[in-house]
């Protein structure tokens, strides 16, 4: 090597340099590194953490995923829109068939266009049975998937499911990214590409993930250019963070978020949700089976006084799984607390007071076990107040505390209290809980509910693509639960969020039991505007 | 020399056979169901059929031996199975977490030393005075107190009232890139509070040991020479009185492996033991079993390690015969 042609080798090296550190310095400052408090960044601060950001293992299956879109997803009044469909889907065949045109120009986050081959790749490896994915069941009415060109795919249903659009929010994954690595285990579980609004910069396992917006969303890029979710899991850990400005926004229980109050900054967002606690009372256990017990015991609770007392007024009496606010909740349905009705219930149908206060009917005594699991506070505080507003109309239930390995073996003679809900639509709550099929299959129908008119308008809710026929057949589902209550529903759960009061319009949905990273104010943060 | 550390590492191997064993027979007694673990809440909505497919993939229903032998034949190669509750390769979950670990213990540890011998030569020196009688009393009261709860006490007096250091994780919330500004500020508390749990050993050890060494005749012979306190303190007393600590040092590993499981967990940092914890609490057995056969090897470096110090410290040690 000749000493010019080091020189050269030098100087093109030294210009590289300058070159990139040009680069480096104009890079937009994203945010900053300021933490809080900046208008173009927002740091959150959750409960739990997903397990998993692949949605080919559940991720984001109920949408807002920020890193993926479904096909369709909801707005704030819980409306299915088009997102990476350009419409809403066609449904023929008696509702056996959906037909949705794909948006055109849409492209992942590597740059890669994204095509009718990416949805068929997506619920094609959910189904496949040797995927991990525990939320498949959901899937359940698909008997295949196929693109039809670039921008078509048909779902050809095993039957006529009227609410099967609801499922398609479900996040669509890139096949070039995540095919060929495993998918239970693979590198897409925590560092995924998809289309949505955010692209994943990181994510420090039991500590925080962290995204910044993606210039080329197909929406817009969002205004909010960093999102830092930061997960803590103690409640008054993450009250302090909130209020030493760590955090711009939290979840908190009504206690902690009720300590915000006098905070002119802060502002506390009340999310009406489908999450419901009740007690399933077993088809098979004597007493929990009797319908007039099963009556006496949905008098004799008190759900205004729990709502005021353990929800401190965050929540709403609840009367079964769809929430009283729902336009699918059927009028005329609710049981206000009647003790003295519960009495002469049960005096009618031959449960006579014994020498301990307890009822006793041809030597039963009318006792039985209620579980909760272990560690779960409000479900503890709901199982003691349904205990002692049992006890006053002269039942027993005895309450212990377990894991579900040990309530599971005994859920078909103990009760247990239990929780749940999805607002998407009342098929998912109402058909698991109550339809026979499913008596105590997983932890679907954990009463063994069995009753042959809700089976059969179950049935027709799922099967009629006709709205009004829908709702004639949920009342007869919800009267059905009236008359027979297999569980006694107690309480739905508002989640409370406060937030720093810096942007305008903030809403939230209608939430579901399981809110993760996707429930909140931010479930629209993609679409959020600075105050001035 | 070479020979001793070679006995040993050959002992190792059936050892770490016999405690993977261990884990994996514990995993079979044990009441939890991995497939549940796995499905977490969706576990809670998810039909029988999907739970069985869920327990044949994960490979739950075997016999445990039959789980243990491959897992095993499969680890010799290198192939340290999956983490059923990270979603992960377990290879990848230790390669993300072992630095920020050993960084958290090694600085732990070389504090609780340094600090801990200075202390227990500022002791030693005056038994029985009122700085003595300080020390020994501290470190009685603290080697008494259980790691968390000293943790929690420390975010709560230097996060929360004073709000001068930061009460967990490895960055602010707010920042992504780990600089070396932002993960000091962070170690401080976990590393400080680490250290604390693994002072008092120290301290008592050295105390006794110098104490001891300066009612001897070295000592007393060089302080007839006429040598100067500091050399007959430093020179002569702390030589002959840190032979026991040498051995400490290697008996010590454990505890600050058990140590660091409560100190990162109570400031979520992001290292192993953490990862322990979270693999126990979901029953996640491959990443239990890779970790345990970690922790094990520790602890056998470390007894190792305090074999081989002792024997360089002090001539009359002949390794041949250990």
């Amino acid at each position: 090597m000749t000493a010019r042609s080091i020189r050269g080798v030098a100087a093109t090296a030294m210009a590289g340099v300058l070159a990139a550190g040009a680069v480096a310095c104009s890079t937009p400052g994203a945010g900053g590194d300021g933490g809080a408090g900046g208008k173009d960044s927002l740091v959150v601060g959750l409960a739990n953490e997903p397990e998993t950001l692949s949605p080919l293992l559940g991720y984001g299956k109920d949408g807002n995923s920020k890193v993926f879109d479904g096909l369709l997803r909801r707005d704030a009044a819980m409306k299915l829109r088009p997102a990476l469909a350009a419409e809403l889907p066609k449904v023929t065949d008696d509702g056996r068939t959906y037909t949705f045109t794909l948006r055109r120009g849409v492209k992942f986050s590597d740059g890669e266009p994204f095509t009718a081959k990416d949805v068929v790749f997506t619920y094609r490896t959910i189904l496949d049975e040797k995927t991990n994915n525990a939320a498949k069941g959901e899937l359940d009415a698909i008997d295949k998937v196929t693109a039809e060109g670039d921008d078509t795919v048909v779902f050809a249903l095993k039957y006529p499911y009227a609410p099967f659009a609801e499922r398609t929010v479900l996040p669509i994954v890139p096949e070039h990214v995540a095919k060929g690595q495993d998918v239970n285990t693979g590198s897409f579980n925590t560092a995924p590409v998809g289309t949505g609004p955010y692209v994943l910069t990181g994510w420090s396992k039991g500590e925080k993930l962290t995204f910044k917006a993606n210039p080329g969303y197909w929406g817009g890029e969002p205004e909010v250019k960093k999102l830092t979710m930061a997960i803590i899991k103690d409640d008054d850990v993450r009250a302090t963070r909130l209020r030493s400005g760590d955090l711009d926004g939290a979840i908190l229980p009504p206690n902690l978020a009720k300590g915000f109050k006098g905070d002119k900054t802060k502002r506390t967002i009340t999310a009406k949700t489908t999450d419901f606690r009740g007690v399933t009372l077993p088809t098979a256990n004597k007493v929990t089976g009797d319908t007039a017990v099963r009556r006496a015991l949905d008098l004799a609770v008190d759900r205004e006084a729990m709502v005021d007392k353990l929800l401190e007024g965050a929540g709403r009496a609840g009367y079964g799984p769809v929430p009283t606010g729902s336009e699918w909740f059927t009028k005329g349905t609710e049981r206000p607390h009647d003790l003295e009705k519960a009495k002469k219930l049960l005096d009618d149908a031959g449960w006579k007071p014994g020498g301990d206060g307890i009822r006793e009917k041809d030597g039963q005594r009318a006792a039985f076990t209620l579980w909760f699991p272990a560690g779960d506070k409000l479900r503890e505080e709901h199982a003691l107040a349904f205990a002692s507003d049992a006890k006053k109309a002269g039942i027993k239930a005895e309450v212990r505390s377990g894991t579900w390995e040990v309530i599971e073996p005994r859920m078909k003679d103990d009760a247990v209290l239990a929780g749940g809900g999805n607002p998407a639509d009342p098929d998912f709550d109402l058909y698991n809980l109550l339809h026979s099929s499913l008596a105590l299959d997983g932890f679907n129908n954990m009463a063994a509910y069995a009753n042959p008119d809700v089976d059969k308008a179950l049935e027709e809710g799922r099967r009629s693509g006709d709205k009004a026929a829908r709702k004639a057949a949920y009342d007869t589902v919800q009267r059905g639960l009236a008359d027979n209550p297999g569980y006694v529903f107690l309480t739905h759960v508002d989640h409370l969020y406060v937030m720093n009061d810096a942007w305008k319009d903030l809403s939230t949905q209608v939430e579901p039991h399981d809110h993760g990273l996707g429930a909140g104010p931010w479930w629209n943060v993609e679409d959020w505007q600075p105050k001035k | 020399m070479a020979r001793m550390a070679g006995r040993r590492l050959l002992a190792a191997v059936p050892l770490l056979g016999a405690v993977t064993f261990g884990v994996f027979a514990l995993a079979a007694a044990s009441p939890f169901d991995p497939a549940r673990a796995h499905a977490g809440s969706a576990g809670l909505g998810a039909r029988q059929d999907v739970l069985d497919q869920l327990r044949e993939n994960l490979g739950a229903d075997r016999p445990f031996v039959a789980r243990w032998w491959e897992w095993l034949s499969a680890a010799l190669t290198g192939d340290l199975g999956d983490s059923l509750s990270l979603r992960q390769p377990v290879s990848q979950v230790i390669g993300e977490r072992i630095g920020w670990s050993v960084l958290l213990c090694g600085v732990a540890f070389v504090l609780a030393v340094v600090v801990g011998t200075a202390l227990g030569v500022l002791a030693a020196r005056r038994r029985g005075g009122l700085l003595d009688r300080a020390v020994t009393s501290l470190s009685y009261t603290l080697e008494a107190a259980p790691p968390f709860w000293l943790g929690l006490l420390a975010i709560w007096f230097f996060a929360i009232h004073l709000g001068a250091l930061p009460a967990g994780g490895l960055t602010d919330t707010g920042t992504d890139v780990a600089t070396a500004g932002q993960v000091a500020s962070h170690l401080v508390l976990p590393a400080g509070v680490l250290a604390v749990t693994q002072l008092p050993w120290f301290v008592l050890y050295v105390r006794q040991g110098v104490g001891d060494a300066l009612a001897e005749d070295p000592v007393r012979g060089a302080r007839a020479r006429g040598l100067s306190e500091r050399t007959v303190l430093l020179g002569h007393a702390l030589r002959s009185g840190l032979l026991p600590v040498l051995t400490l040092i290697g008996s010590r590993v454990p505890e600050l492996i058990t140590g660091a499981l409560l100190v990162e967990t109570v400031f979520s940092w992001p290292g192993i033991a953490s990862a322990t914890v979270e693999a126990a609490t979901k029953v996640d057995f491959p990443l239990l079993a890779a970790l345990t056969v970690l922790a094990t090897a520790a602890v056998l470096l470390g007894n190792l390690l305090s074999d081989l110090l002792y024997g360089l410290a002090d001539p009359r040690v002949a390794h041949e015969g250990m």
